[in-house]
């Protein structure tokens, strides 16, 4: 394989991993964009690192973003805690103050025509193409230190993601956990940026633990994940870039990242968009056949014998939309709950025990309304339509035990109890 | 912040529209712009609100992508299409004049400035016009909501303006350093003036003391203009700073005391 491929692809794959560990517990505080204003504020100390020293000393221009990076850090800190100005109006705020600032800077070299200004390039566009060896060598040591920082503090940083207050109470020292925390973000943006760009950086921090938060609610799996998605954003996004000419690595590897981040919170079983919207469909239709269940056991009661009830009967009781009810009433044949006869439907034993289920949770909740929290009588029937079809079988036992075997609801109706 | 977001995410608008267009004509590199922005905008509301994203991470996730987008396709089509990533990131407003509204060779100025005006006209005639909406809105959304004020859609216009004068300043001062002219005015103001009309007042003040001085400041250092205005608000906001917390140094001691 071309040794150049190899170099940048191990160089951006230590690279992002690294970012999106440190970006997951930001994203679990919140707090993610933090990471981008320091990307962005790390130019002044690097322009101030490069007029002070020759300008060709990595490790110099390294030390300055440090330096920068955190006092823009504790800026942004100051600002929220000390005046009303909100959260993202202090990042917005130091993020372009000191971006201004790093730029003005910079214009100065450029006027007093120091040359050698790609050292300075590199930490406002990324050269992912020009990783050396040397670089691959200082990505390693990141990517080991922030394991080594990650494990040794684990149960400190998931406490003060979590539970800060909870985290100072029990003893741990906060600040010494915070202080390395931050260090390390900054670390991981410093050398990042020389990869990817100001920009980009911040999809490296952002966009991994998204995509992994659709997955999953463990922390260990979530920075795992997160690791991972990135590992392979950097290797996809490396090898289209070395396959398509003039293609730059970084923007490609944020590409194939928001493929995954999208993709993962469109497609996620559980947590994705699709899946949530499944569930909410299959709620939908669970309610309307309950609700047709329970009217038909309504008219039963009403006429104290078995009746059988056409469409239009249906509907002139409740408003539900012809083909809702056709679709509805076809399921519930197919479950055995209803019989078709030649006038229209009846409930079959099981479909009656159905239906007297969901009267009884109706009624059970009226009068817990009205006996334990004090609501009137006129004011109680849309809240136990919804939790007729909500209520488990376990709290009805709750409820029934609570409100002492009931015989009446709020409305005096009789509480239908399965007979046995 | 999603100032910040527009800013960098209508670069793959600006780009297609380039293309399609094979020109630099404003309009349409503006209308790219706007169509992109709002999408945008859009997008973040949809990851925060039915995703349950972390309403920071969806920003990042979003404009970082389209930036991401923005940066490819103008490498596609580097042959045809002459942008580059420093000219977003950093606009020269010192490059402004060479870039001339020119119709049947008579000169009327540069397009900035045309551009510009135009902005501010718009600008003020939209707040002018919305004031009462855009108070309500900004305040209290619920109570708004309530009083039967489609929040939304004020928020959604609000983010048109942001966009628009996103795309207008662009040219002159780059995305990043927009931002600063967005939030450093207001933001150094709301230290001391929390009602709205004095505090509109005081940043539209506070803006041009910044952009007056960042002038002056790019004059006696020749530095890059753009870069100097951000810099002088951000030193105005520190100063504000300082003062805020030594008066309320001084309103705490006096509160301690019985």
């Amino acid at each position: 394989m071309d040794p150049i491929f190899l170099k940048v692809l191990i160089g951006i794959t230590l690279l992002a991993s690294s970012a999106a560990v440190v970006g997951t517990f930001s994203y679990l505080k919140g707090q993610s964009l933090v990471g981008d204003a320091i990307a962005h504020a790390l130019l002044p100390g690097v322009v101030l690192a490069f007029l002070l020293g020759d300008g060709r000393n990595p490790m110099l221009l390294i030390l300055g973003a440090l330096i920068s990076g955190l006092f823009a850090h504790y800026s942004i800190g100051y600002i929220k805690s000390r005046t009303k100005l909100k959260s993202d109006t202090a990042v917005s705020l130091v993020l372009s103050t000191f971006f201004g600032f790093g730029i003005m800077l910079m214009s100065l070299t450029q006027r007093s025509g120091q040359g050698q200004q790609a050292g300075l390039e590199r930490y406002l566009l990324g050269k992912a193409a020009a990783i050396t060896m040397d670089d691959v060598y200082v990505f390693s040591a990141l990517a080991v230190l922030l394991m080594v920082g990650v494990g040794l503090f684990y149960k400190g940083f998931q406490l003060m993601t979590f539970n800060e207050d909870f985290a100072a109470v029990i003893g741990l020292p906060v600040p010494l956990i915070r202080l390395t925390f931050t260090v390390l973000t900054v670390l991981a943006i410093t050398v990042g940026i020389q990869a990817v760009g100001v920009v980009l950086m911040a999809a490296l921090l952002i966009t991994p633990s998204a995509a992994a938060r659709a997955w999953t609610k463990s922390l260990p799996a979530m920075l795992l994940l997160a690791a991972l998605f990135a590992a392979i954003s950097a290797i996809t996004g490396t090898y289209i870039s070395s396959v398509i000419a003039k293609m730059p690595t970084g923007p490609w590897v944020v590409i194939v990242l928001a493929i995954i981040g999208f993709g993962s919170l469109i497609f996620a079983p559980e947590k994705g968009w699709l899946a949530k919207r499944r569930r909410a469909m299959a709620n939908q239709k669970k309610t309307v056949l309950e609700n047709v269940l329970k009217l038909m056991f309504q008219q039963e009661e009403l006429s104290d014998r078995n009746v059988v009830l056409s469409n239009t009967d249906i509907m002139d009781i409740r408003a539900i939309r012809p083909e809702k009810l056709r679709n509805a009433l076809t399921d519930l044949k197919r479950r055995l709950l209803v019989v078709e006869h030649s006038s229209g439907y009846a409930l079959t034993e099981l479909g009656r025990s159905e239906g007297r289920r969901v009267v009884r949770l109706h009624r059970l909740w009226e009068l817990y309304l009205t006996e334990r929290l004090g609501m009137a009588a006129d004011h109680i029937h849309p809240g136990a339509e919804t939790m007729e079809h909500v209520i488990t079988p376990d709290i009805e036992e709750l409820l029934v035990k609570e409100l002492g075997n009931p015989e009446l609801d709020p409305h005096q109706s009789p509480i239908p109890y399965e007979e046995d | 912040m999603v100032g910040d977001a527009i800013s960098h995410a209508v670069l793959p608008g600006i780009a297609i529209a380039y293309w399609l267009s094979q020109s630099r004509a404003s309009l349409w590199m503006f209308l790219g712009a706007a169509i992109v922005g709002v999408g945008a905008t859009i997008v973040i509301e949809i990851l925060r609100k039915k995703l349950r994203v972390q309403s920071d991470a969806s920003i990042g996730m979003t404009f970082t992508s389209l930036f991401a987008l923005g940066v490819v396709l103008i490498s596609f089509w580097s042959d045809s299409v002459d942008l580059d990533q420093e000219c977003v990131l950093y606009g020269e407003i010192a490059y402004v004049p060479f870039n001339i509204w020119l119709v049947n060779g008579v000169s009327y100025g540069p397009i900035a400035l045309w551009s510009s005006g135009v902005l501010l006209l718009v600008v003020l005639f939209y707040i002018i016009i919305c004031y009462k909406g855009l108070k309500v809105t900004s305040f209290n959304e619920d109570y708004a909501a309530v009083l039967g004020i489609a929040a939304g859609l004020w928020n959604l216009s609000l983010m048109s303006m942001v966009s628009l004068a996103t795309v207008v300043s662009f040219e002159s001062v780059g995305a990043v350093l927009v931002v600063a002219l967005l939030v450093a005015p207001a933001a150094t103001s709301y230290l001391f003036i929390q009602r709205l009309k004095p505090l509109l007042i005081a940043s539209a003040s506070v803006g041009l003391a910044g952009a007056l001085g960042g002038y002056g400041l790019s004059k006696v250092l020749e530095t890059s203009i753009a870069a100097s205005i951000a810099t002088v608000l951000g030193a105005l906001f520190l100063i504000a700073l300082i003062i805020h917390s030594l008066l309320a140094r001084k309103t705490s001691k006096y509160a301690v005391e019985p």
